[in-house]
């Protein structure tokens, strides 16, 4: 027998107990997969997250990729330094001009061309605006103008509109625009497509039109020169109308001292006489019917 | 008898469940070396490339993926001395095993060749319940044969039916289903020493493996090294280990006789080692370099250096011719064989229809063995090797291996033995549970 609890010179070739059992354990494959893959993996995530949970390296991680993106943002290719406004009178680009806040030279990356085009389109006087950079560093706008249809007057204030009865601007003056035709009354820019279609019909009486005036918020007048009114009904009011220019061509009624021509009872149209008129109708009914009262 | 019941079939269990794991370790504890397989199962169609049966006729359903071999420590007679020195043998060897496996392994089935074997013949007879044989009147056969008084401290490692009566029909493999009034059964016991068992599962534990199963060295070695014929006809294996030799006789494949003799290829080389005045070192090795057992005149002539580090130049210069080595070596061969043969002489192997004799171990390497056992064991000698299974390192292929290879059938096919037949019912315990249950089962 071996001396008990001496240290043996031979080298021992057994592995020990503990050897052992660590390589039994390395051979688990559960532990393996676990040492090998779930080890690592949780220490990245762990230190990873524990790094990034940190306030300064949030910030400092912003700044380098802010910082990376200014760098690349602000190489000349990118850069805007014109703004090119096409189709816009002179006094709507200076507006356009005002209203966008870009101070150029800016990076491309920078201009929200959305957002522009929304504060564009704000305006009354565009209808529509396309924006896109062109190569060489240039902000190419391209306006569509509204194009003004009418001239309204409300309460003193007179305004252009369009077709459709939005507003274009301001003017100061109707004999500025007095190529337009003028709209007058409440709630009359509501009702524009249909004041050009009455336009467009009273186009025999183009010489004698003063405007229209809408009436209570929903039905025309045709107010000519000499005070004279045609009052149209509030449904099918060209048609009425046209009655009324027919009848003129057969009869000229519209020459006649006439106060206003009545349609909005298209089954009883119905004629006012100027009050000189209406005198002179009496007399010559007094005569006609004698000398009773002389 | 029912403990033993119970922990025969704990291991059978344990078996089970490396099965389904699929690798199981195999552990020959041996007096000269550890060796140690581990052996993976897939089933038999993983490895076959052809069609039709596999090689080994389906033996192959398993494969050996780890071995390693370790000189043994600690063990004589092919048991355990040395508590502390074996363990770390073991270790070493399981070790090596499942890194070249590169796979865990929690179950190990062990084979041991010494502990003073011993067999017993039993027989039992009973008469039917019915005219068919049932699965339970298998039981109730095994469970009536006589158990003699082994004594204490002995331990029952075998116990395999191996031979059913059915009235007087004889030689019956397999009775269940037969139609007939009384069936016997012979069933052969082999026991060992406790101490020796409890010792080699001490140190498995020790090395955190569970035990699946234990075997005889000397049984497992006739199971390698035998042909099917063999088995069938009556052979005998010899596997000349280190420390021990083990004998098992076979007949219509199933293991009659085992015993050990307690002398091997270790005493052949002591016998040197004090013939020659060489430490055991060289003795083992000139062992193996130039032993024989049979001198020729040629052997005079050649002189072996058997050299020293004395430092005394005649002592360190000394030779000896190859007949003196042969003259020690013969004698304590020829003593082996004699008990061999009288050990067979007793169990009455001289009976048996075939009378062949399969040498094998690392001891049966010697040269000129196959010259000199026909004339002490009769003329039907021949040195086995071996079944080549797969997987297997070529190191690992000689005889010395014998009983691992045999270990590894083993543990791929038990044989039947008396705890893989249910319990007759008569012996469960009272209000049983289980048999309720059984009840129920075999009922509705």
């Amino acid at each position: 027998m071996q001396q008990v609890g001496a240290d043996n010179p031979r080298r021992d070739p057994a592995p020990s107990r503990l050897s052992y059992r660590v390589q039994r354990l390395w051979l688990t494959p559960l532990f393996r997969k676990l040492v090998r893959v779930g080890l690592p993996a949780f220490s990245v995530v762990f230190f990873g997250g524990w790094y990034l949970s940190e306030p300064a390296t949030q910030q400092a991680i912003r700044d380098q990729i802010a910082e990376i993106r200014r760098s690349v943002a602000e190489r000349p290719e990118f850069m805007v330094k014109l703004m090119a406004i096409d189709g816009a009178s002179g006094e709507l680009a200076d507006d356009i001009r005002e209203v966008l806040p870009v101070d150029l030279p800016l990076s491309s990356f920078d201009l929200d061309l959305d957002a522009m085009k929304a504060v564009v389109e704000e305006l009354d006087a565009v209808a529509a605006v396309d924006l896109r950079i062109r190569p060489g560093g240039i902000l190419q706008l391209k306006v569509t103008e509204r194009i003004p249809a009418v001239v309204w007057r409300n309460r003193g204030i007179l305004e252009m509109l369009d077709a459709t009865g939005r507003r274009v601007a301001g003017l100061s003056m109707r004999s500025v625009r007095s190529d337009l035709p003028l709209i007058v009354g409440d709630g009359a820019d509501a009702a524009v497509p249909e004041a050009l279609d009455l336009i467009a019909a009273a186009e025999p009486l183009e010489p004698r039109l003063r405007g229209l005036v809408r009436m209570g918020e929903r039905r025309w007048d045709v107010v000519l020169d000499r005070d004279q009114r045609i009052l149209l009904p509030e449904d099918r009011p060209v048609a009425a109308l046209e009655r009324v220019i027919a009848l003129d061509a057969a009869q000229d009624i519209l020459t006649r001292d006439l106060a206003a021509v009545d349609m909005r009872a298209a089954a009883r149209p119905t004629l006012r006489l100027a009050p000189q008129a209406l005198e002179e109708l009496r007399k010559i009914k007094a005569m006609e019917s004698g000398d009773a009262e002389e | 008898m029912i403990d033993l019941y119970q922990s025969q079939r704990a291991m059978r269990n344990m078996r089970g469940a490396a099965m389904q794991r699929g690798v199981i370790a195999i552990l020959d504890v041996g007096t000269s070396k550890i060796a140690c397989l581990v052996l993976r199962f897939d089933g038999p169609e993983r490895y076959r490339e052809t069609d039709g049966v596999g090689s080994l006729a389906g033996q192959s359903a398993f494969r050996v993926i780890g071995a390693a071999t370790t000189r043994s420590r600690g063990v004589r007679f092919g048991e355990i001395e040395a508590m502390q020195e074996t363990e770390r043998a073991i270790r070493t060897a399981l070790q090596a095993a499942q890194k070249m496996a590169n796979v865990r392994v929690d179950h190990v089935i062990a084979c041991i060749s010494g502990a003073n074997p011993r067999s017993y013949g039993l027989a039992g007879e009973i008469e039917l319940h019915d005219t068919v044989v049932t699965e339970q009147d298998v039981a109730r056969v095994l469970a009536s044969c006589e158990v003699p008084q082994f004594g204490e401290g002995r331990e029952v490692l075998h116990a395999q039916p191996v031979n059913f009566a059915l009235d007087h029909r004889s030689g019956l493999g397999d009775p269940r289903g037969q139609i007939g009034n009384r069936l016997a059964c012979d069933m052969h016991l082999l026991t060992i020493d406790t101490d020796a068992v409890e010792n080699l599962l001490y140190c498995i534990k020790r090395c955190d493996m569970e035990l699946a199963g234990i075997a005889s060295s000397a049984y497992v070695s006739g199971v390698s090294t035998l042909v099917e014929d063999e088995q069938e006809l009556g052979a005998a294996c010899i596997d000349m280990g280190g420390g021990s030799t083990g004998i098992s006789i076979f007949i219509k494949k199933h293991m009659i006789y085992a015993d050990s003799v307690r002398m091997g290829g270790d005493h052949v080389t002591a016998d040197i080692s004090k013939g020659l005045q060489v430490p055991l070192a060289t003795a083992e090795r000139i062992k193996t370099f130039y032993g024989g057992v049979v001198a020729t005149g040629m052997d005079d002539r050649e002189r072996i250096e058997i050299g020293g580090d004395t430092g005394d130049w005649e002592h360190d210069r000394r030779t000896v011719s190859r007949s003196e080595l042969i003259g020690i070596m013969r004698p304590r061969v020829e003593e082996i064989l004699e008990e061999v043969r009288t050990r067979l002489d007793g169990a009455g192997f001289e009976h048996l229809p075939s009378q062949q004799i399969v040498l094998t171990g690392g001891a049966s390497q010697i040269p000129g063995l196959d010259g000199l056992a026909p004339k002490i064991l009769g003329q039907q000698v021949r040195i086995g090797r071996p079944l080549r299974v797969q997987g297997l390192p070529q190191a690992a292929t000689g005889s010395a291996f014998a009983s691992c290879v045999g270990l590894s059938l083993f543990a791929a096919h038990p044989q039947d033995e008396w705890w893989d037949f249910e319990m007759p019912m008569d012996r469960y315990p009272a209000r049983s549970l289980k048999r309720a249950m059984k009840w129920f089962r075999d009922n509705w």
